[in-house]
């Protein structure tokens, strides 16, 4: 069974995020970007299926997305058979630079799979960065392929794939799908495994990603961006300041005065 | 005059109720369908005897079938479609929750619509639809248009307010034939599985400790374990710390998690996504710890502080303890 894990990276969100003086993006230039939290999770439960039962588990990722090799080495360290790079995808901008809409990733991706098909298509159920909405329920309708999101859970049987899908307060679906199958992973059965630095750079040293050029199909409308901002001003806490002493000694005020701490 | 000026919600529901963020949905229909000039269709797949919980629709629109009786997303997906062709919407309106995330992007290829998700805000400027989406953990806001004559929308628990409406409804039903999709399905429902009993109740805790991102590794845990212990509340956390093992999920404050109300909720390295507000912006008093000012949290804590959780919390130890 060959399942494709198709994965994105995005600004880290720890880092300080600046959005460009005339608010039509982010200054990508100095943002560190990290594989999409929801990929990292697909790409777990494909790697589950995989050592359950003997699976082939290819990531693919877009050449214009920052650390992308390092995105891709790392799966590979973490047990993918193999790591596709789709290459002149550029749709405007300095590579890098401009963030790849999702329409055309979703296309690229599209293009890759028609030509490389797989039995399943595991991706994360969204990404932080897509104001325009997510890659599975879009690649599976460009594909005319049964889909999921928030799913946590997949195995795969003889031609068929259970899947557990989640919904608001802990209530869950398991429904048997036909393959292929797009899956969109809210998380995997278990924590993202992790890779020892020495790994990943075993891998990097190995080279091992493969190089593709696809042309992606044409897009249907997408949404007009008018400008990125802030939100409003986060007025409506009181902020208590001073030391850690004071600022605790604060709290406690309050959580006393309500008679939520004994003494 | 044009068809399109109406606005249409898909009705979210168990077997016997609509569900909250339905009646919230609603009520956003019709502001913009009044200021398009149009009317709210509320579209129920399913039981047709819920139509009586769907106060505020001008019109409701069923479909029943046997793969309706419970949510199915390819079923969902081909009776919307069919729906959508019928009723030509201005505008569709879906949670941004688990159907929003199944359904919201493949309609937008299938019925060429552009789609507009984690939405907190809609509005109707001159005949044209403007959204606002919270992305990048909702640190930054993008404010985009709906271009077209027709347009989908995923919108965010909480984002809008339900109408406190007469529960009496008697919007005219009207019953759309299930299109033959439906009878060759991709995939089955196997089984509903209701939510696992945690080792703690959460949900009703009068005080929450609650970590996220910043709590930084699964040792650190600890420190906020003892903080929970000396004020004798649980410990709760964010999606990420639960996504990443360190808790169970019975712990998780979220849309996908459980929605609390506690006396107090300490917010402790918590940036506030707007999957976790959704989960606890109505505890009665919120105290927020996060070292960036800007994190959304303190858009909804009622105190805040930027002082490093690291050094808050021996602090509070120590003195609830002497």
């Amino acid at each position: 069974m060959r399942i494709v894990v198709p994965v994105k990276a995005v600004p880290d969100l720890v880092e300080e995020i600046e959005l460009t003086p005339d608010g039509s993006g982010i200054e990508r230039e100095y943002l560190k970007f990290v594989l999409n939290e929801w990929d990292a999770q697909a790409l777990e439960e494909a790697l589950l299926i995989k050592d359950a039962g003997g699976a082939e588990v290819v990531a693919v990722g877009l050449a214009d997305d920052p650390e992308i090799d390092q995105i891709l080495y790392t799966a590979l360290a973490k047990g993918a058979n193999a790591a596709v790079k789709l290459v002149g995808t550029n749709a405007g901008g300095p590579p890098g630079r401009a963030g790849t809409p999702l329409g055309v990733r979703a296309s690229l991706m599209a293009a890759y799979l028609q030509a490389e098909p797989a039995d399943l298509v595991i991706s994360g159920v969204q990404a932080t960065d897509d104001p325009d909405g997510q890659l599975v329920p879009l690649l599976a309708a460009l594909l005319d392929l049964p889909h999921v999101s928030v799913v946590v859970s997949v195995e795969a049987g003889d031609g068929a794939v259970l899947v557990r899908q989640e919904f608001s307060g802990g209530r869950s679906h398991e429904l048997a799908m036909q393959m292929p199958a797009v899956i969109g992973v809210q998380s995997a059965r278990q924590a993202p495994r992790y890779a020892p630095v020495s790994r990943v750079k075993q891998a990097t040293q190995a080279g091992g990603l493969t190089e593709l050029a696809v042309s992606p199909p044409g897009l249907g409308p997408g949404l007009a961006l008018r400008r990125l901002c802030r939100p409003e001003a986060s007025s409506h806490a009181e902020m208590l300041s001073g030391s850690p002493g004071d600022v605790a000694d604060r709290i406690l005020g309050l959580l006393r005065s309500r008679g939520l701490v004994k003494g | 005059m044009s068809s399109n000026v109406n606005v249409m919600v898909l009705a979210e529901h168990t077997a016997t109720q609509v569900s909250e963020g339905t009646h919230e949905l609603i009520a956003k229909a019709r502001q913009l369908a009044a200021a398009l000039g149009g009317v709210t269709e509320v579209v129920l797949l399913g039981p047709r005897r819920l139509a009586s919980q769907l106060a505020g629709a001008d019109v409701v629109v069923c479909m029943e079938h046997p793969a309706l009786v419970d949510y199915l997303p390819e079923a969902y997906e081909r009776a919307l479609l069919e729906v959508l062709a019928q009723r030509s919407p201005r505008l569709l309106l879906m949670s941004n929750a688990t159907v929003g995330l199944d359904l919201g992007a493949a309609l937008a290829v299938r019925w060429d619509a552009p789609l507009a998700a984690y939405i907190s805000a809609l509005e109707v400027e001159g005949g044209t639809v403007t959204a606002t989406a919270q992305i990048l953990g909702g640190k930054v806001l993008a404010e985009v248009e709906l271009p077209g004559q027709r347009a989908i929308a995923t919108v965010l628990g909480g984002a809008f307010s339900a109408e406190a409406t007469e529960p009496v409804a008697s919007a005219p039903v009207v019953q759309v034939a299930p299109p033959a999709g439906l009878d060759a399905l991709r995939m089955s429902l196997r089984q509903v599985v209701e939510a696992a009993a945690g080792d703690v109740d959460i949900a009703s805790a009068e005080v929450l400790v609650s970590v996220g991102r910043g709590i930084e590794s699964e040792d650190n845990l600890e420190i906020a374990q003892e903080l929970a212990d000396a004020l004798g509340a649980p410990l709760s956390a964010s999606r990420p710390v639960v996504d990443a093992g360190w808790l169970p999920k019975s712990r998780q404050v979220g849309q996908s998690g459980l929605r609390v109300k506690p006396r107090a909720y300490l917010a402790l390295g918590i940036s506030g996504a707007p999957e976790h507000l959704e989960g606890m912006r109505n505890a009665e008093l919120i105290i927020a710890c996060n070292t960036d000012p800007r994190a959304p949290i303190f858009g909804v804590a009622h105190f805040g502080t930027t002082v490093d959780l690291f050094d808050l919390i021996p602090e509070l130890v120590d003195r609830i303890r002497t």
